[in-house]
């Protein structure tokens, strides 16, 4: 157990850092005490890796001082860190799938010999020797590429620690890890800590956050909430403290309440992400799909959409089955799907707003095969002013938008489709507050007018102020379903953080510890 | 783990996966030797040793190249500039024996060194000048084939001494010069690239350039390097070139880089970089020469040996392909 009155090993004070419209990080101050495995929390867009990116010097801090071991230090890139003995596992794995474990672990670092000749045995040796200390088996001359995801952390790990690092920065290290590999990660962890070395652990995962460390940051909103022992925390505590209050947005009227089941998912499958679901969705309804990043909610709608097929499971339209192999044949059926990242899944950058608004139905909008010019202007001149498209003309490049106007051509594509059933991932992410009031205007606009809409949101009162009906998934499982009045921000993040199975499993690990 | 990871290996070789493993470790190889079967059966004079030696000879030029071409590629690179490179590094080579006297090493060298400036022009403008490859080896394609047709003239350059030219169409203990030098170009690369610390950032760069970056490898050193090796082995090529046909041609090398990055590719060396070697180029280079010199002797009319080289181009990448995807 760290000593509480030690020294700070790290001590950031005041950081601060402004993305172009956002204030990513606001005098954040964290100090992190030599040994400790030291949590840090907080919802999707908290700033977390903001300020590890800024830590590690990828990113350079607006304001604000690092103090490592006592010492004001300056990290001007990733190498800085380095040498300083600071070093992190992204959540992305970055080995080379080509080469071998020694290889990827000592890559720029070869011992060599006459005419830059690597040692081979002396490069299997030492890498043999750093696995062994770190209790990590596996042998040196396997090729990475052939080895399961958890072994691949192990050798990013023991990379990071052949760096001499005193402080090791793992983010969301599980994301991607099954149960038993996550216990091998853990116990791994155990040994750094007695060899002494600091862990930032960055997950949203309860259950191994009060597994693990021994002190959680929590951050909101760019901001430090608080920084405490684990003992004097409960999870219902951490995640109050992760959701906090704010300001309500100002959200659309309830609609006039939902008509006929109009689409109906059965058993959908294909683990990791979509496991078993059940879904229906009614005309009428905004039905609000609530999770964390990665918990399935953009694959079970890509899934819908035909984008990557399942591998069991029923669809169901009007009360018929239905088969939807391609996004061609989901739009046959009246579905329309408003993808997470409007750059590149969205919009067609270098097109003009007209271009990208009737590009979905040039068929209809054609004579004779050539496109009928004043029709496609007429159309996109009915949507701009419908949708109330803020852009001098419809010839503008739609890169030049703001965003919320980028998303509504995305949306005005669709409309010109006619469809009955509209899929939107995020719509309102990146988009301004005025913007983002009048997507959820119009979204209810359509809702009223018959149509069925699944918003997938990580924005709590989003989710919360526009849905009738919120659907909570995790780990590729619908684990909750509320009905707009009865469901809290408290709630929603409880079950999409596991904390509930963290509650269910208390007694176990009391035994086991 | 140790066990675990290599019972695990053991188990994923039951007898089907491991003749899968050699198959896609030596497609090539089957391809190659298949050729020689079917050409050797078709036409009684293919599997003669003379006509075996010329077909070798043939093909060292290309294979020198496609070993320079080997390194660009690994680094997720390409040299569309090889051609012009043979053409203008031939003509000064040339240009060293025949009108100002020099003996062949200063002539090989004067073609390698011109080989490795155009290729150090060229990595230079991707390394430091931020140009796709395409687009730097393109330009120096055009550059490199007009500067040949200054130097030269439009004519060719002839005139060279008898040990320049004995260079070209020679032989030692009973095998061509070229080959001799082919055979040398390839096990000097195999070792660069299989056991120095270079040729292992090669790989590295091609397959992961960020993390490169952040182990700390001076990744434009590196991109440099692969053109200038690169132009160098094409002003290799380039010399012999010259000094077989015992001139030097304005217009040597034309889609020739075409050649070797076909070579390249039908050895297993992936255009995405990290993965394949100069073996497997090799090879693909003495397929192309064997399917050549094949289809000649068989009398398949020229238009048609192009439609068939084509469709063997896609049918090993296919096999090669697909079997990988099996493996995963």
């Amino acid at each position: 157990m760290p000593n509480p009155t030690a020294q700070p090993i790290l001590h950031m004070k005041g950081i601060t850092k402004t993305f172009p419209g956002v204030r990513a990080l606001d005098d954040v101050s964290i100090k992190v005490l030599p040994g400790e495995v030291h949590g840090i929390v907080g919802e999707n867009g908290a700033g977390k890796t903001t300020l590890m990116k800024i830590l590690t010097g990828v990113y350079q801090a607006d304001a604000g001082q690092i103090e490592f071991k006592g010492h004001p230090v300056h990290i001007p890139n990733p190498r800085a860190a380095q040498l300083l003995g600071i070093s992190i596992i992204h959540q992305e794995l970055a080995v080379l799938p080509e080469m071998s474990v020694a290889e990827n672990i000592f890559l720029g670092r070869e011992p060599v010999g006459a005419l830059n000749a690597i040692r081979w045995t002396e490069l299997y040796r030492q890498t043999e020797a750093l696995l062994r200390r770190l209790g990590i088996e596996l042998s040196p001359r396997l090729q990475v590429g052939q080895l399961t995801i958890a072994q691949q952390q192990m050798v990013e790990i023991a990379k990071a620690l052949s760096l001499n690092a005193d402080l090791l920065v793992m983010d969301e290290p599980t994301s991607a890890l099954t149960e038993r590999e996550t216990e091998i990660l853990f116990k791994l962890i155990a040994q750094l800590k007695s060899q002494n070395v600091t862990i930032i652990y960055i997950s949203h995962r309860m259950e191994e956050i009060f597994r693990i460390c021994d002190q959680v940051t929590v951050m909101r909103d760019g901001q430090h909430v608080a920084t405490k022992p684990i003992g004097e925390l409960t999870p219902e505590e951490v995640v109050r403290l992760m959701v906090g209050r704010r300001i309500t947005d100002i959200y659309p009227p309830p609609g006039k309440g939902r008509g006929a089941l109009k689409l109906e998912a059965r058993d959908f499958h294909r683990p990791p992400r979509i496991k078993n679901i059940n879904l229906r969705l009614y005309t009428g309804e905004i039905l609000g799909l609530a999770g964390l990043v990665g918990s399935g909610r953009t694959d079970l709608a890509r899934a819908i959409f035909g984008v990557d097929p399942v591998e069991r499971g029923e669809l169901w339209i009007d009360g018929k089955p239905v088969q939807i192999r391609s996004p061609q044949d989901a739009m046959n059926l009246g579905i329309g799907l408003v993808p997470e990242d409007r750059k590149s899944q969205g919009l067609f950058s270098a097109m003009t707003v007209r271009q990208n608004v009737v590009i979905a139905r040039l068929k209809e909008l054609a004579r004779l095969g050539f496109v009928d010019y004043r029709k496609a202007r007429d159309e996109t001149q009915r949507f701009v002013e419908e949708l109330d498209i803020r852009t001098p003309t419809i010839e503008q490049l739609v890169h030049n938008l703001s965003g919320g106007n980028q998303q509504k051509v995305i949306i005005a594509r669709w409309l010109g489709r006619s469809p009955s059933i509209l899929i939107l991932d995020e719509p309102t992410r990146g988009i301004d507050v005025g913007a983002k009031a009048e997507i959820h205007a119009l979204m209810r606009r359509l809702a009223d007018n018959g149509m069925a809409i699944m918003m997938i949101s990580s924005d709590l009162p989003e989710v919360l102020g526009v849905s009738d009906r919120i659907l909570v998934m995790r780990e590729g499982e619908i684990v909750a379903e509320f009905d707009r009045d009865k469901a809290t921000q408290d709630q929603i993040m409880w079950y999409a953080t596991g904390s509930d199975r963290r509650a269910e499993s208390d007694t176990v690990q009391e035994v086991a510890s | 783990m140790i066990r675990q990871a290599n019972a695990k290996a053991f188990r994923n070789q039951g007898l089907g996966k491991l003749l899968l493993d050699l198959l896609r470790r030596f497609s090539v190889v089957v391809i190659f030797l298949g050729l020689v079967l079917i050409f050797g059966t078709i036409s009684g004079d293919f599997l003669t040793p003379s006509n075996l030696l010329n077909v070798a000879r043939q093909t060292s030029i290309v294979a020198i190249v496609s070993v320079g071409m080997t390194f660009t590629i690994l680094t997720a690179g390409i040299d569309l500039s090889v051609g012009s490179l043979v053409a203008v590094t031939g003509a000064l080579a040339a240009m060293a024996s025949a009108r100002w006297g020099m003996p062949v090493p200063v002539a090989i060298l004067v073609g390698m060194a011109s080989g490795a400036v155009a290729g150090g022009i060229s990595g230079l403008l991707v390394a430091k000048g931020g140009l796709p490859p395409f687009v730097a080896t393109l330009a120096m394609m055009a550059a490199a084939r007009g500067a040949t047709l200054v130097i030269t003239d439009a004519r060719p350059i002839t005139g060279v001494t008898k040990a320049f030219r004995d260079f070209g169409n020679g032989f030692l203990l009973g095998v061509p010069i070229p080959v001799w030098v082919l055979i040398m170009v390839a096990v000097l690369a195999w070792w660069v690239l299989a056991y120095t610390r270079f040729g292992r950032y090669v790989y590295a760069l091609g397959g992961n350039e960020e993390t490169a970056k952040l182990a700390g490898i001076n990744v434009d050193r590196i991109k440099i390097l692969v053109y200038v090796i690169s132009g160098a082995l094409s002003g290799l090529a380039g010399m012999i070139l010259a000094a077989r046909l015992n001139s030097a041609q304005p217009t040597a090398g034309i889609a020739m880089e075409l050649d070797a990055i076909a070579a390249v590719v039908l050895g297993g060396t992936s255009l995405a970089g990290g993965a394949g070697g100069v073996g497997g180029s090799v090879i693909g280079a003495l397929i192309m020469g064997t399917l050549a010199n094949g289809l000649n002797l068989a009398e398949v009319p020229s238009y048609i040996q192009k439609l068939i080289q084509g469709a063997v181009i896609v049918l090993a990448v296919v096999l090669d392909v697909t079997t990988r995807r099996q493996k995963r």
